[in-house]
C-alpha cells in the first residue's frame, strides 16, 4: 500500500483579479523508502501541493480532493487532528533554512520541542536523542553546537540542524522543499548524500521537490514533472531522462545547462594582444566590527584579496566561487562602485582605480552591470521604458524625447519585449521579461563591457537559457566583452570562453573553458566541479564525488588562505598561494596534493 | 549552438501568460476604495472642503458684522435658527457664528496642508539627501534636524509671535519652521534602505548624477510612506494651531480659527450659551477624525506587503 497517495487534489485561490487555480486535479502516490522527486518551474504548483498536504496553505487557498497517509485523510482536517501527523510522521524541511529556525531559540531548545510534543520526552533523555541525531547528520562538535543559536550556525549547519529535527520523531515520509536550492554546490552535495544515507538507513520515503533536474538525477527513484498545476509526465528516473516523452520534458533537459556537455560561446575571434582591462593586484578591504573591548574592534575583511587577470576585446570570463568569495566586489571594484583599496584597473590602458565620479562618468558609457534580481534592479516607480532610456538621457543628451522614444522601442524588440509594453511597469512583468528590460538598459548605448553579476540565476531554467541565447548574440553582434559572475559553474561554463575560481578573495584557477573542466587542477575546482549535479542519472550516480572536509572558513579566520596549502602554516601564517602557470594560459594557486589536505584536517580534528 | 537554438526556439512558442496592466497607484486606489471607513472620511473632507470654500455664500451675515441689537440678548436672541439667518446662531459680540465656522474651518484646513505641504517637500529632499549622501553630511544634516528638534517649539513660536506681531503669516512660517523636522527623519530611514537597492546601485554605474538618483530614483519610491505621514501630520497641525489659538496668540480679530472659537464658546458655557462651543468643536473634531481615518485607510493602501 501506497504511503501517501493523493487523489484528484485541486487547490484555488482567492485573489483580488478571481480565482486561481495553482494545481488543477493532481493524482500522486509515495511508497515507502522511495524518493520521488516533483520537477517543475515557478508557478506550477509543486510546493503548494506539499503545503496543502500538510495543512500549510495560505488563508485564501482552499484545497479539494483527497489526500491519505497510512489511510488517514490529512487534507481539511483540524488543526488538532493535522498535528498528530505532521512532525511526527511526515516532516518537511524548507528551503530557506535561516527563516524556518526561530532566532531566539537554541538548536537543542527548538528540537526538544519537537520531542515534547509528539514524543512526550524531555530532560536528560531528550537532550541525548538530539545530541545523537546532529551527530547523525554530521553537525562537527555537536555537543558545543547544540546551545547555541541559529545566527552562530552557517546555512549549510543549518539545513543539517533543519533535517536533524525533521528526522527527530522517524518520519515515514520526509517533503524537502527545494531543501538546497539557497546553498552552495559544495554544500549541496554534502546535504544530498546525507539525504540518500538518510533514506537508506532509515527507509524514510522523501518527496523531493525541485526546479533543478541535476539534483533529481542524483536522487530520485520516480520524478513528476508539473507545470501550471498538472503533471505532464511521470515515470522512473532512467526511462524520463532517456526517453522524455512529453515535449516540455524534453525542453526542461534540454535548456539545463550541463557542465559536461555545455553549449558553444559565442563565436568570435579573440585578439589577445587588445586587452581591454587589465586588473592588476586588486585589493578590497573592509573593516568590520567583531566583539572585543569596550566599542569592538575592527577587522580587516579582504573580501578581494590580490586579484590579477586581464579581459580581452570581445571575450567572456566566467567568475566563478561559493558565497562569500568575493566575486560579486570585484565587479563593483572593477566598476569603482566599491573603490579598490589598493591595486590598479587599466580600462583601455587608462588608470581607473581612485578616479572621483566626474571623471568616471564617461567610462561609464562603455561599462555597464547586470544584476541578480530583475526585479530588484529596476525602479518600482518607473515604467520600463523610461528605465530603457536613462542611460540615453545622461550620454546622449541631445537626442529628442521622439528619437530616444524610437531607440528604446527598437531596443525592447531587440531583447524580445513587445513594442507595446513601453508603458509597462516592474512589477506586471515576469521575472524574464525583466531581466530583459535590464539587459536591453545595459546594452543601449553600445557598451564595451557588460558585468553579469549572477544576471540569471533567479531565473527558471527555460527562461535562463533564453537569456543566455540573447547576451551570446549581443556578443556575436556587438563584439562586447563579458565579465559572467555566477555561482553555477554549468551556466558559467555555457558561456564564458575563460573561466576564473575564486576562494576567499583569490584566485585559485584560470583556464580557458574546457580545460578547467577536463584538466582542473586545484583540489577547490576539481571539488567544486565533482559536486555539480549532472541532469543524467547514468553519468550522476556513478562519477566519484570529491569532498573536502570541514566547512569554508570564515574569511575573518587568518589561517583560512591557506586551507589549501596546510604545509605552509608553520612558516608562515600570512603567505598568500601564488599563481603558477603549469601550461600556456592555465593558472593555478599553489597548493598541496588532496591527500595532505585531508590528512592535516583530519589530524586538526582530532585534536 | 545548434541544440541551444532549437531550445531556445521551443521556448519561445511557450505562451507568456498576458499580464494584466495594472500601476501601483491603480491598485492602491482599489484597496484605498475597500476600506469603507476611510472612502467615508474621504468625501467628509471634501465636504469640509467646500463648506469652507462656498459655504460663506450661504451666510446672512458678514463674519465680521456686530448686530449691536443682540448684545446682552444673546441667550435667547441669538440661538440657531433658520428664520433669523443665524444658523449657528451668535457670538457673544453678536456675530454670524455660521460664517464665523466657515472662516475657522478654511483657517485651520489650510494650516494643516500648507504645513503638511512645507513638511513633505522641505522634509522629503532634506532626509532624502542626507541619507543618500551618508557620512559626514548625513551627520551635519541630522544633527542639525536634532538641534533643532531640541529647542522647545512652542516657546519660540510664542517669543515670535509677540516680537513679530501676531499674524497668520508668522503662524504659518513658526509652524513651517517645525513641522518638517519628523518628515526628514523619516524620510532619511527610508532613503538608507532605499539606496542600497540594486535599481539605485544600477543607476549609479550608468553615471547618472547623484541629485537626479535622488529626485528619480530615491524620492518616487518614499513617496508612499511621506504621503502617509503627511496626512497624519495634518490633524496634529490643525490641533496644534488651535491650541495656539486656543492660548489667545494664533488667528487675529477678526479673522478666526476653529481654535480661537473653541476657545470664546468655552468662555461661554458657564451662561449656557453652549452652541457656542459645540457647532466649531463638531467641526473640528470631525475634521480631525476624517483626516486619521483617511490617512489610515492610505498606510493601508500603499503598503505594499498587503497586497
Amino acid at each position: 500500500m501506497a504511503l501517501l497517495d493523493v487523489k484528484n487534489l485541486s487547490i484555488t485561490f482567492e485573489t483580488p483579479d478571481g480565482d486561481v487555480e495553482a494545481v488543477k486535479g493532481i493524482n500522486l502516490s509515495i511508497e515507502p523508502g522511495e524518493c520521488l522527486g516533483i520537477v517543475g518551474e515557478s508557478g506550477s504548483g509543486k510546493s503548494q501541493t506539499m503545503m496543502a498536504i500538510m495543512g500549510l496553505l495560505a488563508k485564501n487557498g482552499a484545497a479539494t480532493g483527497s489526500a491519505t497517509f497510512n489511510g488517514q485523510e490529512m487534507l481539511n482536517v483540524s488543526v488538532a487532528e493535522a498535528n498528530k501527523v505532521r512532525g511526527a510522521d511526515v516532516a518537511m524541511i524548507f528551503q530557506d533554512p535561516l527563516t524556518s529556525l526561530t532566532p531566539h531559540l537554541t538548536v537543542g531548545q527548538q528540537m526538544r520541542e519537537v520531542l515534547d510534543v509528539h514524543r512526550n520526552l524531555s530532560g536528560a533523555e531528550a537532550k541525548k536523542l538530539c545530541l545523537d541525531w546532529l551527530e547523525r547528520v554530521r553537525i562537527p562538535e555537536a555537543k558545543h553546537r547544540i546551545d547555541q543559536y541559529p545566527h552562530q550556525l552557517s546555512g549549510g549547519m543549518r539545513q543539517r540542524v533543519m533535517i536533524a529535527m525533521a528526522m527527530l520523531c522517524s518520519p515515514k515520509l520526509l517533503i524537502a522543499d527545494e531543501p538546497t536550492t539557497a546553498l552552495d554546490v559544495t554544500v549541496q552535495a554534502e546535504i544530498l548524500d546525507l539525504m540518500a544515507n538518510l533514506q537508506k538507513e532509515e527507509n524514510t520515503a522523501i518527496a523531493l521537490i525541485t526546479h533543478d533536474m541535476g539534483v533529481v538525477a542524483r536522487m530520485c527513484d520516480r520524478v513528476a514533472v508539473m507545470r501550471h498545476g498538472e503533471y505532464v509526465e511521470e515515470g522512473q528516473i532512467d526511462a524520463l531522462f532517456h526517453n522524455p516523452q512529453h515535449p516540455y520534458t524534453r525542453m526542461l533537459l534540454d535548456a539545463m545547462p550541463r557542465i559536461d556537455r555545455p553549449h558553444e560561446a559565442a563565436e568570435v575571434t579573440l585578439t589577445q594582444s587588445e586587452n581591454i582591462l587589465n586588473v592588476k593586484d586588486m585589493n578590497v578591504k573592509f573593516d568590520i566590527r567583531v566583539a572585543g573591548g569596550l566599542f569592538g574592534k575592527k577587522l580587516p575583511l579582504r573580501a578581494v584579496d590580490g586579484i590579477s587577470f586581464d579581459l580581452a576585446r570581445g571575450e567572456t570570463l566566467g567568475i566563478v566561487g561559493e558565497s562569500g568569495c568575493g566575486k560579486s566586489t570585484l565587479a563593483r571594484a572593477v566598476l569603482q562602485l566599491v573603490p579598490p583599496t589598493t591595486g590598479s584597473v587599466l580600462w583601455m590602458g587608462r588608470e581607473t582605480a581612485g578616479l572621483d565620479r566626474q571623471a568616471m562618468k564617461p567610462l561609464r558609457k562603455d561599462l555597464q552591470i547586470v544584476l541578480q534580481d530583475p526585479l530588484a534592479s529596476l525602479n518600482p516607480r518607473m515604467t520600463i521604458a523610461a528605465s530603457i532610456a536613462e542611460p540615453l538621457k545622461t550620454f546622449q543628451a541631445e537626442l529628442s524625447s521622439n528619437e530616444r522614444m524610437h531607440k528604446v522601442a527598437e531596443m525592447m524588440e531587440r531583447v524580445g519585449l513587445d513594442r507595446n509594453m513601453i508603458n509597462r511597469y516592474p512589477h506586471e512583468l515576469s521575472g524574464g521579461q525583466n531581466q530583459r528590460v535590464g539587459i536591453a538598459r545595459a546594452m543601449i548605448n553600445r557598451p564595451e563591457l557588460v558585468i553579469c553579476d549572477e544576471a540569471v540565476s533567479a531565473l527558471d531554467v527555460s527562461i535562463q537559457a533564453q537569456i543566455v541565447a540573447l547576451l551570446k548574440e549581443f556578443q556575436t553582434d556587438m563584439g562586447l566583452s563579458m565579465m559572467f559572475i555566477s555561482h553555477d559553474l554549468s551556466v558559467v561554463r555555457d558561456i564564458s570562453h575563460r573561466i576564473m575560481v575564486l576562494y576567499l578573495g583569490r584566485v585559485v584557477e584560470l583556464a580557458d573553458r574546457d580545460t578547467i573542466y577536463t584538466n582542473p587542477i586545484h583540489p577547490y575546482t576539481k571539488s567544486l566541479i565533482s559536486a555539480v549535479p549532472i541532469p543524467d542519472p547514468r553519468i550522476e550516480r556513478t562519477r566519484p564525488r570529491i569532498q573536502l572536509p570541514g566547512e569554508l572558513p570564515s574569511p575573518l579566520d587568518p589561517g583560512a588562505g591557506l586551507r589549501f596549502l596546510p604545509s605552509k602554516r608553520h612558516c608562515d601564517p600570512n603567505y598568500r598561494p601564488q599563481l603558477n602557470e603549469v601550461a600556456p594560459g592555465h593558472w593555478v594557486a599553489e597548493h598541496d596534493s588532496l591527500e595532505e589536505i585531508m590528512e592535516t584536517e583530519a589530524r586538526q580534528l582530532a585534536s | 549552438m545548434l541544440l541551444n537554438r532549437n531550445a531556445v526556439s521551443q521556448l519561445e512558442d511557450v505562451p507568456i501568460e498576458a499580464v494584466k496592466g495594472r500601476s501601483l497607484w491603480a491598485d492602491a486606489r482599489a484597496r484605498f476604495f475597500r476600506n469603507k471607513a476611510a472612502t467615508a472620511s474621504l468625501f467628509v473632507l471634501i465636504a469640509l472642503g467646500l463648506f469652507a470654500l462656498f459655504g460663506g455664500l450661504l451666510a446672512q451675515y458678514e463674519r465680521d458684522f456686530v448686530d449691536f441689537t443682540l448684545i446682552g440678548s444673546n441667550a435667547y436672541k441669538g440661538v440657531p435658527s433658520i428664520e433669523t439667518g443665524h444658523y449657528f446662531g451668535t457670538d457673544s459680540s453678536g456675530r454670524d457664528l455660521y460664517a464665523r465656522v466657515v472662516q475657522g474651518t478654511g483657517i485651520s484646513l489650510m494650516v494643516g496642508i500648507v504645513g503638511a505641504l512645507v513638511a513633505v517637500v522641505v522634509g522629503t529632499l532634506f532626509g532624502a539627501s542626507a541619507g543618500y549622501f551618508g557620512g559626514k553630511i548625513d551627520n551635519v544634516m541630522m544633527r542639525f534636524v536634532d538641534i533643532l528638534m531640541s529647542i522647545p517649539f512652542m516657546f519660540v513660536l510664542i517669543l515670535m509671535l509677540v516680537i513679530f506681531g501676531r499674524s497668520i503669516f508668522m503662524l504659518f512660517v513658526g509652524i513651517g519652521l517645525i513641522s518638517w523636522l519628523d518628515m526628514a527623519r523619516i524620510a532619511r530611514g527610508q532613503t538608507l534602505s532605499i539606496k542600497n537597492k540594486e535599481f539605485v546601485e544600477v543607476a549609479v554605474a550608468t553615471g547618472v548624477h547623484p541629485l537626479r538618483i535622488i529626485l528619480r530614483h530615491v524620492v518616487p519610491n518614499l513617496l508612499g510612506i511621506v504621503i502617509v505621514y503627511a496626512t497624519l501630520l495634518i490633524p496634529s497641525l490643525i490641533i496644534f494651531e488651535s491650541f495656539i489659538s486656543f492660548l489667545g496668540l494664533g488667528v487675529q480679530e477678526p479673522n478666526t480659527s476653529l481654535g480661537a472659537l473653541i476657545s470664546e464658546g468655552a468662555e461661554q458655557m458657564q451662561y449656557g450659551l453652549t452652541w457656542q462651543l459645540y457647532f466649531p468643536i463638531a467641526f473640528f473634531v470631525i475634521t480631525i477624525f476624517a483626516f486619521f481615518f483617511v490617512g489610515d485607510g492610505l498606510r493601508d493602501a500603499l503598503d505594499p506587503k498587503d497586497r
